[in-house]
């Protein structure tokens, strides 16, 4: 076990007496609590964490944040295992196993490196430019091997094992970032007795504090954070949720956050989810997400070793941890000289500061020169050497307007190169709200512009960078904000003392000259996005940040450009001859670091993605053998298999069975709406588009609906019970829809009507009884009423008591047998149906599912939901007979378009195989030839089928151009998927009992 | 977003339906407009950016159909009221 080279003896907020054991690519490794895995990794010695995206090149940890474009790792095994993780935000835990990813066969030697050395054959465009036009063929050849050497982690294999979780929170003042502005931000808007909610995305509060060398109110900074923070979690008003990150803002502030609960822990409570997302509804958002630091843009700036100056001491100051010996610093502004008085209170050797300002910076460079180390105002950093690590720094004084280097080359040797090219303040969430973020000259970034919705920017996230300035304006955005929500008077609290320094101006310096191309100026590490890459896209026309973002993959991916997209924007400026604000930024997006898909599903996985539906009569079926399909949220019984048989045999039986006996299915999951009310009937008149006020009582009709276009809608029977109440049947497919269309109609279109509707699909279980048998079992089981046909002929209602139960009978059939639905209060529908049953048995009863049922309306030729498809109008079903011309009904006017009269439409026909052995299968295209040109020209498609057992041989219901005058025509239903041709009849779509003489028995 | 129920006040927009847009209402007499015109509210919708006045239901709430003014940019109702309300596109009523 190695023995953590690179920690230092001091100092840092690591837990020294204890050890934590990782491994990572199958090395052990040790850690301390308090590190991240990026620390622990940097105090072994391991600089190589990755391969870069396009050229495989070494890359190495940059950042010590959420930030981080290299170091991203798979984490875990099987099923806890997780890729693209970013070791800086990786806490480290006892027994943590990590991987690197994008490498072959190992991450020391990767064969895809050779790309690198073929990178000029990939320049912005690439694929567009290969493989579009003239190139698809090559890219079938090709699209292996690249995809073989591309994308970054590999997707997880096993189901995910963790739990996860939802909740949903209100409060008045939510702070975004636990920093020194956001703990400001939430003691004052805390004080004001206003509900406040603080979330950081680390484990402990006070941001950059804890990496600092600075003090607040007389104590260490990060002291003073985690007594705000121990403050905050003790006051009764406010949630203080640590892991935290909010990804997301939507509309009326409305503001998502992923809460990792328990990824910290090495042995997460079985009890407990791994991470949770609350929706949270906030008055006011106060946004202290800090500022992200870039790096500079130059020659091999990409090479492990390469870190930014603020993380390189963040790793000095609070993990105790040397990610170089010897140190260069490179930088455009102020704060990368903390890094080197820094590193050089800690013992490193900082051999230089290199600064583009031709004057140097402030307060901080005169410190350092104090420390006795060399400042090179004026210069740049012009190439790195070194190969798996960085090993010297190339420098030469760059001229006063900063578009060339020259004079004197200088190498200094080092193993840590730290760069700073300024701080960009994080507006992902102000731009997710609707604001257009601006830019600020003075810091050289853009700042937030203008809110949209209820939300502020205080701090670092507007731009503040000095200390002092952050605390008083968290202060006075917390106090704000809990004032605009009723809270308080608005009057910020006193700052606490601190330390604080000025800072003179960062000078902006997009790419740093020297290199012919600009080929290995990395400005996107994680896309392998270079100077030259954006040069390019500007040469050819991509002058918009957005399609720069397209053609050249700039700010996409995991990171989605936090380091690069200024800089990648600020080079476009500068080929553009425009200033930032009119260049602008690319639009941000939730979220604002990955969310595992775990998270976004919360309990709503398996069996808990929708409610399941099940009819009063379900245990039956599943203890009669039932197999279940899925009609909507509705199970219902698909087939009823005996022992031996298949799907195809059970269904052909279980038709027979109705054709030649009888049959009972359940039908309890067809929509029923009760309608009441003197103006019922006229209500039915405007929403059908047959007549109803004429319907006797105690008598069944079939209604079809349209859209308002003439499409049809839906179907079904409608019966009348008095007078002024009726009972409309929908499909189980519409039963929704439908009664949200009436309620509109009666609320919008029609208030003028006496009309009241309720949803009863859910009260009544009902069953179809249908075969020529069926009135002798009915007989049966009807106790109180005739049901012989003089007394209760087709389409004939009644109330009855059914085996004792209350009930309907309605002589209405879809499968054109003589048919009887009956319908039972819920409760009671499974001892009625088992009545029925037992009756039936003589009989030779047989239950049957939703394929039989459709072979046998098939065979009658019904429309049902393949014919009601949303295109077909009532002429194209056939049913232009029922259109009554005496009154309005919804869809009518449309049906008078041309479109309906003056062109051909394809019209619902039936289709048999001229060879009696063929299949005819749904979604075949029909066409007039047998072998037509492509491309062909087809006449309609098959929109049913199915193997009719009463004429042994397939039937299939199809619309067809001009489809009524073509019967006896033969056509062709083609089928490419199984390059199949079968030559059809067109025939009438009634294929059974085309007189109705079964149905009037 | 938030849609304020004219019965149940203000709430998230999952448990409302949107029912498009409110000026396309049926008239009392189709036939009294030109078949043209008919097609037209069928299928020519204005689609504005900045207020709009639509029909919603409160599907998973009162299941009270009403009418809105929403900023199609901003999101943000305007005004909401009976279908038969005259709201003015500014969000008065």
């Amino acid at each position: 076990m190695s023995q953590q080279p690179n920690r230092l003896s001091g100092g840092g907020a690591i837990d020294r007496e204890r050890r934590l054991t990782f491994t990572f690519d199958g090395r052990t490794f040790t850690g301390h609590p308090g590190d991240t895995l990026a620390s622990a990794l940097l105090a072994n010695g391991v600089r190589l964490v990755g391969r870069s995206f396009k050229y495989h090149r070494p890359r190495g940890i940059l950042t010590a944040g959420s930030e981080e474009p290299n170091a991203l790792v798979g984490l875990g095994e099987g099923a806890r295992y997780e890729p693209n993780t970013r070791a800086t935000m990786t806490p480290l835990t006892d027994g943590l196993v990590a991987h690197s990813q994008h490498r072959w066969p190992s991450l020391a030697f990767d064969v895809g490196a050779l790309t690198g050395l073929l990178s000029p054959l990939f320049p912005a465009g690439f694929y567009y430019k290969t493989f579009m036009g003239g190139g698809q063929k090559a890219w079938h050849v090709y699209e292996r091997f690249i995809r073989n050497a591309a994308g970054l982690g590999v997707s997880p294999e096993q189901p995910d094992a963790d739990r996860y979780e939802r909740m949903h929170a209100h409060c008045e003042v939510l702070v975004v970032g636990g920093g020194p502005t956001g703990l400001a931000a939430a003691k004052a808007a805390a004080a004001t007795g206003a509900r406040v909610i603080l979330v950081d995305e680390n484990a402990e509060f006070g941001g950059w504090l804890r990496c600092e060398r600075l003090s607040v109110d007389g104590r260490a900074g990060g002291d003073w954070a985690a007594e705000a923070a121990a403050e905050l979690v003790n006051a009764p008003n406010v949630t203080v949720l640590p892991r935290t990150t909010a990804v997301g803002y939507y509309d009326h502030n409305n503001v998502v956050l992923a809460e990792r609960v328990q990824d910290h822990l090495a042995e997460p409570d079985p009890d407990v989810p791994r991470q949770r997302l609350w929706s949270v509804r906030a008055a006011r958002v106060v946004h202290a997400t800090g500022a992200i630091e870039r790096p500079l843009v130059f020659a091999n700036n990409d090479r492990p070793g390469v870190m930014l100056a603020a993380s390189a001491r963040a790793y000095v100051n609070r993990y105790a941890v040397a990610p170089g010996r010897s140190v260069v610093i490179f930088t455009n502004n102020d704060s990368a000289y903390r890094t080197a008085l820094d590193l050089h209170a800690a013992g490193l050797a900082v051999a230089a500061v290199v600064d583009v300002r031709s004057d140097g910076g402030g307060a901080l460079m005169r410190r350092t020169r104090e420390a006795g180390i060399e400042v090179l105002p004026g210069h740049a950093v012009v190439d790195t050497r070194g190969g798996k690590r960085v090993s010297g720094a190339e420098v030469m004084p760059l001229s006063e307007d900063g578009t060339r280097v020259h004079g004197p080359r200088r190498s200094i040797a080092c193993d840590l190169l730290a760069v700073s090219g300024g701080w960009s303040p994080a507006v992902h969430l102000h731009s997710q709200a609707g604001g257009r973020p601006v830019y600020a000259d003075k810091i050289g970034a853009f700042v937030p512009g203008e809110p949209k919705q209820a939300e502020r920017s205080a701090g670092a996230a507007a731009g503040t960078l000095n200390l002092a300035d952050c605390l008083r304006d968290g202060g006075k955005a917390g106090a704000d904000a809990a004032h605009a929500a009723g809270h308080g008077s608005g009057t910020a609290p006193d700052r606490p003392a601190c330390d604080s320094e000025d800072r003179a101006h960062v000078r902006a310096l997009w790419a740093i000259p020297g290199g012919r191309s600009m080929g290995r100026h990395f400005i996107d590490f994680q896309n392998d996005v270079t100077a030259k890459d954006v040069k390019l896209a500007h040469a050819e026309g991509y002058v918009s940040v957005e399609h720069l973002k397209r053609y050249t993959t700039l700010g996409m991916a995991t990171d989605q450009g936090k380091t690069s997209n200024v800089n990648g924007h600020g080079l476009l400026a500068e080929l553009r001859g425009d200033s930032m604000d009119e260049v602008g930024t690319t639009t941000f997006r939730p979220p604002y670091t990955p969310v595992t898909f775990g998270t976004l599903a919360g309990q709503d996985t398996g069996e808990h993605l929708e409610p399941t539906r099940r009819t009063a009569m379900h245990e039956w079926h599943a203890e009669h053998g039932a197999v279940f399909t899925s009609a909507g949220l509705w199970l219902r019984p698909q087939y009823y298999p005996k022992p031996g048989e298949t799907a195809f045999d059970a269904t052909q039986r279980e038709a027979r069975t109705v054709r030649t006996a009888v049959g009972l299915v359940d039908v309890s999951t067809l929509g029923k709406i009760d309608i009441q009310g003197p103006d019922a009937a006229e209500f039915l008149n405007r929403v059908y588009i047959n007549g109803w006020k004429r319907l006797p009582v105690g008598k069944a009709r079939y209604g079809m609906m349209l859209r308002e276009d003439g499409m049809a809608d839906d179907d079904g029977t409608t019966s009348r019970l008095a007078d002024d109440h009726f009972v409309m049947t929908t499909t189980t497919a519409k039963a929704g829809p439908v009664m949200a269309r009436l309620e509109r109609h009666l609320a919008v279109d029609w208030p003028e009507l006496r009309v009241s509707l309720a949803s009863v699909t859910e009260q009544w279980a009902t069953m179809a009884l249908a075969g020529p048998r069926s009135r002798e079992v009915l007989a049966l089981v009807a106790q109180d009423v005739d049901v012989s046909n003089e007394a209760l002929p087709f389409m004939g209602v009644t109330t009855a008591t059914l085996a004792g139960v209350p009930g309907r009978i309605f002589r209405i059939s879809f499968s054109g047998e003589l048919a009887y639905e009956l319908a039972v209060p819920a409760d009671h529908g499974r001892a009625v149906w088992e009545r029925v049953m037992a009756e039936g048995e003589p009989a030779g009863i047989a239950p049957y599912g939703t394929e039989a049922l459709g072979v046998l309306r098939i065979e009658k030729g019904h429309p049902a939901g393949p014919e009601l498809d949303g295109r077909t109008s009532p002429g194209d079903l056939g049913m232009g007979r029922m259109l009554s011309s005496k009154k309005d009904f919804v869809g009518r006017r449309a049906l008078e378009r041309d479109a309906f009269h003056n062109e051909p439409r394809p019209e619902l026909v039936g289709l048999v195989p001229v060879d009696g052995a063929r299949k005819l299968r749904t979604g075949a295209q029909i066409t007039a030839e047998e072998q037509p040109e492509t491309p062909a020209a087809r006449l309609g498609h098959i929109s049913s089928s199915a193997h009719s057992p009463e004429l042994g041989h397939a039937v299939a219901l199809a619309f067809v151009e001009g489809g009524r005058e073509r019967e006896g025509e033969v056509v062709h239903a083609q089928y490419p998927l199984l390059d199949e041709t079968v030559a059809a009849r067109v025939t009438s779509p009634v294929f059974v009992d085309p007189e109705g003489t079964r149905l009037h028995a | 977003m938030l849609i304020r129920c004219p019965w149940c006040g203000e709430r998230d927009h999952a448990e409302f339906t949107y029912g498009g847009d409110a000026a396309a209402a049926r008239p009392a007499d189709p036939d009294a407009m030109a078949l043209d015109a008919w097609l037209g509210r069928i299928y020519t919708r204005d689609n504005p950016a900045g207020p709009h006045t639509e029909l919603w239901q409160h599907s998973a709430g009162c299941r009270a159909w009403f009418k809105a003014v929403r900023d199609t940019v901003t999101h943000e109702v305007l005004a909401t009221g009976d279908p038969q309300a005259r709201l003015t596109p500014d969000g008065s009523s």
